[in-house]
């Protein structure tokens, strides 16, 4: 048994569950803010996304030390090639969070109007992929995972009807337009931050049963570009 | 050209003691093919059963089939006869101490009852080193030089010429660079890169990064059985069975 590498893998684990509960919480945060048009809950998640940046370089230089020192193997490589993305992803998701937070310091400025979205509905949807991407990350469980995927659409979903029903917001109330248009950013960022629990739960696939589930097997990339086929 | 190496129900024993049972697989020629596991797992009793240098050690002895190509190592062919086909490079570089590196090559040929003029004779030292990739580093002082006197790296490259002189279709080797350093173990891995246009390679090795690097294909060995064989990438990422992912993961062994 190799205990210090084990010991290694452990830590990185602990490493990313962290990052992961601060992805989490600042989505649900940045969520809340536009729920209560509450700009400290906004300025937090701005203040917070520093830590996951800072945690996102901490964990790629452990899994890059352990890739160096440790040469893994078999699962272990897997695990250790899942956690750098994840550990992307993770950070993306940060972003997307304080871009919500964004539209809603501007939503604050503007007079409250009634829209015709349930954003919060939408956050509790994608809150939910995110924490199931990570249970199925600590469980180690592709099953966990699989589920998550299924939930990706109902929130695509969500967002296309957030798109017809807020530009005929704004084509019918032409002074609500701004109001509206965020209310339509933060319906893309939320299903964003689907793509991103999306992907953890692709990832966790691939490090428990090496299956690549992306893009739904897509056509292999050939080797070298046709014959005749443009360069320029 | 290479030829595979096809092996049927091979079982081994050292007196009554079984080292491989049933062992079954095929080393695809003029590819390089990697056997690993734990010591003491039968992977060098394998190695030694197909150019039946097993039956060399007494009460020794071996039963299956082992075919080099269409030639059936056990049965119609002489050890000598087989040998010639199947080339082997030991863990530890053992050049002929007071041979020059001419001789030391020639005398592969030597061993084998090979007879020659000069010509042919310096045209082989001289093909065989190059393919060993020696050639430039020993060409000035080839009679000269001693076989002892080169660095460990340039012994086992000189012991690979000798193997090659015979023009052999398999090169069987039995941890190659366990005893270098890692330019001279870069040197052997290209090395067998190149060799595999021209033979078929069979590896042992403790390595698995060097398993990793240089084989298309890989097997496993555990208490004298083949427990996985798969292309490399397969065994290296998503092997399927447990104990193979157990090794290679460093969780036993």
């Amino acid at each position: 048994m190799r205990t210090r590498f084990q010991q290694g893998l452990d830590d990185l684990r602990e490493k990313l569950l962290r990052m992961g509960g601060l992805a989490e919480q600042a989505v649900e945060r940045a969520c809340q803010a536009y729920i209560d048009r509450d700009l400290n809950r906004c300025h937090q998640v701005l203040e917070n996304e520093t830590l996951i940046n800072a945690a996102e370089r901490d964990i790629d230089e452990t899994a890059f030390d352990l890739m160096a020192m440790q040469q893994p193997m078999a699962v272990d490589l897997r695990f250790l090639l899942a956690v750098v993305k994840i550990n992307a992803d993770l950070e993306r998701v940060g972003d997307q969070a304080v871009n919500i937070a964004e539209r809603v310091m501007d939503m604050v400025e503007l007079p409250a109007v009634e829209l015709p979205v349930d954003i919060p509905r939408m956050a509790t949807a994608v809150s939910a992929m995110v924490r199931r991407a990570l249970e199925s990350f600590v469980e180690g469980k592709a099953e966990l995972a699989q589920a998550v995927l299924e939930m990706d659409n109902v929130v695509d979903r969500m967002r296309d009807d957030a798109f017809i029903v807020l530009v005929k917001k704004m084509n019918t109330n032409p002074e609500a337009t701004r109001q509206a248009l965020d209310a339509l950013l933060i319906a893309r960022n939320l299903e964003r931050v689907a793509d991103h629990a999306t992907n953890i739960a692709e990832d966790v696939i691939f490090w428990v049963r090496g299956d690549d589930v992306r893009h739904n097997a897509s056509p292999e990339f050939p080797a070298q570009p046709a014959a005749g086929s443009s360069g320029s | 050209m290479g030829v595979s190496i096809q092996v049927q129900n091979l079982n081994a024993w050292f007196g009554k003691k079984q080292a491989l049972f049933d062992i079954t697989m095929t080393a695809q020629a003029n590819h390089c093919t990697a056997l690993i596991g734990p010591s003491g797992c039968g992977k060098s009793t394998f190695v030694r059963c197909i150019n039946r240098m097993h039956e060399t050690i007494p009460d020794a002895k071996a039963a299956g089939s082992v075919k080099i190509g269409d030639v059936d190592a056990y049965n119609g062919t002489s050890a000598t006869q087989l040998r010639r086909r199947v080339g082997m490079v030991f863990q530890k570089p053992n050049p002929f101490p007071t041979m020059s590196v001419y001789d030391n090559v020639a005398a592969g040929l030597k061993l084998n009852g090979f007879s020659s003029n000069h010509k042919q004779m310096d045209e082989i030292v001289e093909r065989s080193l190059k393919n060993s990739a020696l050639w430039d580093e020993v060409k000035d002082d080839l009679k000269k030089k001693s076989g002892a006197s080169l660095s460990g790296g340039q012994q086992q490259r000189l012991c690979i010429a000798r193997a090659l002189a015979v023009e052999p279709e398999v090169v069987l080797m039995d941890e190659p660079c366990s005893a270098l350093d890692p330019i001279s173990t870069g040197k052997i891995e290209d090395l067998i890169f190149q060799l595999k246009q021209n033979y078929t390679i069979l590896i042992v090795t403790h390595n698995m990064q060097q398993a990793a690097r240089v084989a298309e294909y890989t097997g496993f060995f555990l208490l004298g059985k083949l427990i996985e064989f798969d292309k490399t990438t397969k065994i290296f990422t998503t092997p399927s069975d447990k104990r193979t992912e157990d090794y290679i993961t460093g969780r036993f062994g």
